[in-house]
């Protein structure tokens, strides 16, 4: 209990990713759906720096480094969508965002 | 002894203000709650010897990527509460509880899987005795730019291209 293994670190990794996709699931708000998403991604880099800590391997932490980049990458690109999204229908509700659902 | 004290602590502060961000009613303070997250996350990798890590997370999230967030919710200025219209196929509750059910099946593999191969997982490497060449920034430097290398450019190429991408979506006439 004292000690801190990697099991515990996955824990919590584990339970910041499940209330990212909770986010996801239950929120209305693109915006903080895209956080949620944030969430999840930095769930992901917990998992992969703690392993690369336990494994004495740097491999873990070139991937965070690439996860983060596509990240930001994301991130732009999606908040442009929801820019002109927001110009077009002035909304941000995802239930009324439905133009394109079958 | 003195991780424990640290991380438990951290961990509860981590979860708590996830789970603010995702319950915040204003998408503003959500904001703010996830910039706090992103700093504690930053101090968990310094925990955890990943220096340059920490330092990226604090840059490029906190710094960038949440000052994004930020001007887009100032942006989209909202004249009606954007959680008004309710889709009434939407599940709510569904979704929390699907959530919990993946979240215990996730817990009980990882601890299944760890009492069972307790050697592997628990055991090497990590005593606070063992040096750490693990999170030097010189060293992860190196192995980003020779064995990491094509990746790395196509990173780069990654976010010129997002970066063209977000400017045409974003741009009124062009």
């Amino acid at each position: 209990m004292l000690e801190i293994t990697p099991l515990h670190y996955s824990l919590l990794s584990a339970t910041l990713f499940m209330i990212g996709v909770i986010g996801v699931l239950v929120r209305r708000n693109v915006i903080i759906i895209f956080m949620s998403i944030e969430l999840i991604l930095n769930a992901v880099n917990i998992n992969l720096v703690a392993l690369s800590h336990q494994l004495q391997d740097l491999a873990g932490q070139v991937f965070v480094v690439f996860v983060i980049a596509v990240a930001a990458a994301e991130a732009a690109v999606g908040l442009g969508i929801i820019i002109a999204f927001y110009r077009n229908k002035e909304t941000v509700n995802i239930d009324e965002i439905q133009i394109m659902r079958w | 002894m003195a991780e424990a004290i640290v991380f438990y602590p951290l961990a509860a502060l981590i979860l708590g203000l996830g789970i603010m961000v995702i319950s915040a009613r204003s998408a503003v303070h959500s904001v703010l709650f996830l910039v706090a997250d992103f700093l504690l996350i930053a101090v968990l990798y310094v925990i955890l010897s990943a220096e340059f890590v920490a330092v990226i997370q604090v840059l490029v999230y906190a710094g960038g990527i949440v000052v994004l967030y930020l001007f887009v919710v100032m942006l989209v200025n909202l004249k009606r509460d954007p959680e008004q219209f309710a889709d009434p196929r939407r599940l709510g509750v569904l979704g929390t509880l699907l959530g919990g059910a993946v979240l215990a099946q996730l817990i009980g593999i990882a601890v299944y899987s760890s009492a069972r191969g307790e050697t592997t997982a628990t055991g090497a490497g990590l005593g606070s005795d063992t040096p750490f060449a693990v999170g030097n920034t010189e060293q992860l430097g190196w192995v980003l730019y020779t064995s990491y290398l094509i990746p790395f450019e196509l990173a780069s190429m990654l976010l010129l291209v997002a970066m063209i991408g977000a400017i045409v979506l974003a741009k009124r006439h062009l």
